[in-house]
């Protein structure tokens, strides 16, 4: 096994002061449009940040290079995510910070969950739960049959695994031996009915990933140094073995703001102005 | 165009064949199936480049989404499975995975219609081509015999973006003379007439040739019109047929709701309302049975419909 790098203390005081900023700058999308979902924003973000800045093989202007074929793909099932994937994607200048504030607006790049032909960087759409391991699965055929070494990375979210789609594609990453596929769970544990154990269990979740053929990691998916090492142990799975990857990833849902976490009331309601004010300072305070 | 060489053949064998010549052809060209690869046919292609083959079990979704994965990173991709899974099971994948963005899967979906037979009402598709024909950017194809399938299947294979196409299980006979049969995404008038219009596509398109031939006993001249596109629909050539007969008849192996009567009812009340009759199973699901008596029993056969026929131009003589 090859050893695996680490992050640096001053790459992990870098992800946090970033983190935050990306955190705040999501929720005033969300405050902008009146509408989205602060709570399985927050949870995602760390996990779609650390993947960007020190993960990917990728370069906000390759899509003008014949490079463009060897960036690594991340595809977004949980497409309610879609804020801190933009802010993510702006962070890494696929596209103008401006731009962000026209997200759900009426004419934007920046649809409420992807769309297609969207913003640049956003590789396919999402919104309808359940359908983007699949498509990974396909990008990930299309890559070994043209002998491409790229990795497609895709983030679900816990309560989408509810999706019976999901288990139909995590048999076939298995079958077909997709060891470039590398998929992410944000295990944020609530949904928008409450407790995923609640409205219909997952769990023993790693054991069921186990039993579809898949390698599993799990992390606490707001630890930088856990995530970044997940992220690399899972490419050398990949670079060594035959199966996918899947990182269960423990999150917080609503991470960063006080009255958001762990509160499933969060999932899907924008803030008012008084919540947002004190969303910003708490996220300020951390900086 | 028309052929009399009076042979019987399978759309889906030559779909399976025309895969294959496809697939040497273009090394782009993916095929997926769902655990139905001999009776779809997509097995020739499986044997001829098994690399480039994806059974995905019975999972159509999942089979649906991998497809529209593998077209949206440059394959084009062939999908197969039974009409009623393609069409209804995976209707939410078809839209938000191929039809929303775009991408260039050819979804060819088979027995089609009440003609499935013996398997009965659950395997029976008729909606799919209602539930296909809602879907922007989704275009909906189904040709009436072997030859028309060669050409149908080489024109999606060569064209960007989604395809619905949809093949009958029984063999057919041939309509079209292979030696110059050229398929254009058009309605084509197989047979002039002036009395009424009859609109059709696939396995009906026998059937409305020998009730025009039936009806000409009877000194009633029948126009046939083969629309093997139903969208988007050549609403110029119905048109230009119903303004020189004044009536026209919709025939198919499909709900009257959603079809191709439903197609052409919402062009002529728009553009050049006139009467209507819509031939084909009414609001009810199918049942088991042999195809040809599942035919006479819907009243899909020429015997059946030209009662219809009657009907109408009878319509159109109270009018005048």
């Amino acid at each position: 096994m090859t050893e695996i790098k680490k992050l640096t203390n001053g790459e992990v005081e870098e992800l946090t002061k970033l983190s935050n900023k990306l955190k705040e700058k999501c929720l005033a999308m969300i405050h902008n449009a009146k509408s989205g979902h602060p709570g399985g924003n927050l949870s995602a973000l760390d996990l779609m940040l650390v993947l960007y800045k020190h993960i990917m093989n990728q370069c906000c202007e390759w899509d003008c290079s014949p490079e463009w074929d060897k960036r690594d793909r991340f595809v977004l099932s949980k497409g309610h995510a879609s804020a801190a994937l933009y802010c993510v994607l702006a962070e890494c200048e696929y596209f103008g910070e401006d731009e962000l504030m026209t997200f759900r607006k009426l004419g934007t790049r920046l649809q409420g969950h992807p769309g297609c032909n969207c913003a640049p960087g956003v590789e396919i759409p999402s919104g309808s739960l359940g359908q983007g391991l699949s498509m990974a699965n396909g990008i990930a055929l299309s890559l070994k049959l043209d002998k491409n070494p790229a990795k497609v990375f895709i983030m679900l979210g816990d309560g989408e695994l509810q999706e019976g789609q999901v288990w139909e594609a995590a048999m076939s990453a298995a079958h077909y031996r997709l060891n470039n596929v590398i998929a992410i769970i944000d295990r944020n544990r609530l949904q928008i009915d409450g407790c995923t154990e609640d409205v219909k269990a997952l769990e023993p979740l790693a054991d069921k990933w186990r039993a579809f053929g898949w390698q599993v990691l799990e992390i606490n998916g707001h630890d930088y140094g856990q995530i970044y090492g997940a992220y690399r142990e899972a490419i050398n799975i990949s670079n060594e073995k035959t199966a996918p990857v899947v990182i269960i990833a423990n999150t917080i849902k609503g991470k960063g703001v006080s009255f958001m976490e762990h509160n499933a009331g969060w999932h899907g309601k924008p803030t008012k102005q008084e919540e947002f004010i004190k969303a910003v300072e708490e996220l300020r305070g951390k900086c | 165009m028309l052929t009399d060489n009076k042979a019987v053949s399978s759309l889906r064998q030559a779909y399976g064949e025309t895969l294959v010549e496809l697939g040497e052809e273009n090394k782009n060209i993916v095929v997926l199936d769902a655990d139905l690869a001999c009776s779809t046919q997509t097995i020739r292609f499986q044997k001829a480049y098994p690399e480039r083959f994806f059974n995905m079990g019975i999972a159509e979704q999942d089979a649906v989404g991998t497809a529209a994965g593998l077209a949206y990173s440059g394959k084009t991709a062939f999908f197969s499975t039974f009409a009623v899974f393609a069409s209804g099971r995976a209707w939410d994948q078809v839209r938000c995975s191929v039809a929303h963005p775009n991408l260039n899967v050819k979804i060819v979906a088979t027995h089609g219609g009440v003609t499935v037979g013996e398997d009965g009402a659950s395997h029976q598709a008729l909606e799919d081509i209602s539930l296909m024909r809602s879907l922007p950017n989704m275009k909906v194809i189904i040709p009436a015999d072997s030859v028309e399938t060669r050409a149908v299947i080489r024109y999606v294979a060569r064209t960007k973006g989604p395809f619905y196409v949809r093949l009958t299980r029984p063999n057919m006979p041939e309509i079209f003379n292979a030696k110059d049969y050229d398929f254009k995404p058009e309605a084509r008038v197989l047979v002039p007439g002036k009395d009424l219009t009859i609109a059709t596509y696939g396995e009906t398109v026998v059937e409305a040739l020998k009730c025009a031939e039936m009806l000409k006993e009877k000194g009633i001249s029948a126009e046939v019109i083969n629309v093997p596109v139903i969208k988007p629909l050549d609403e110029s050539t119905i048109i230009e047929s119903v303004k020189k007969t004044g009536v026209i008849m919709t025939v198919e192996n499909h709900s009257v709701i959603g079809g191709l009567g439903s197609a052409v009812c919402e062009t002529l009340s728009e553009k050049l309302p006139l009467p209507v009759r819509r031939v084909g199973v009414r609001d009810e699901f199918g049942q088991s049975g042999e195809y040809s008596e599942l035919m006479k029993k819907y009243g899909l056969v020429a015997e059946k419909f030209m009662d219809d026929a009657l009907a109408l131009v009878e319509i159109k003589k109270k009018q005048l």
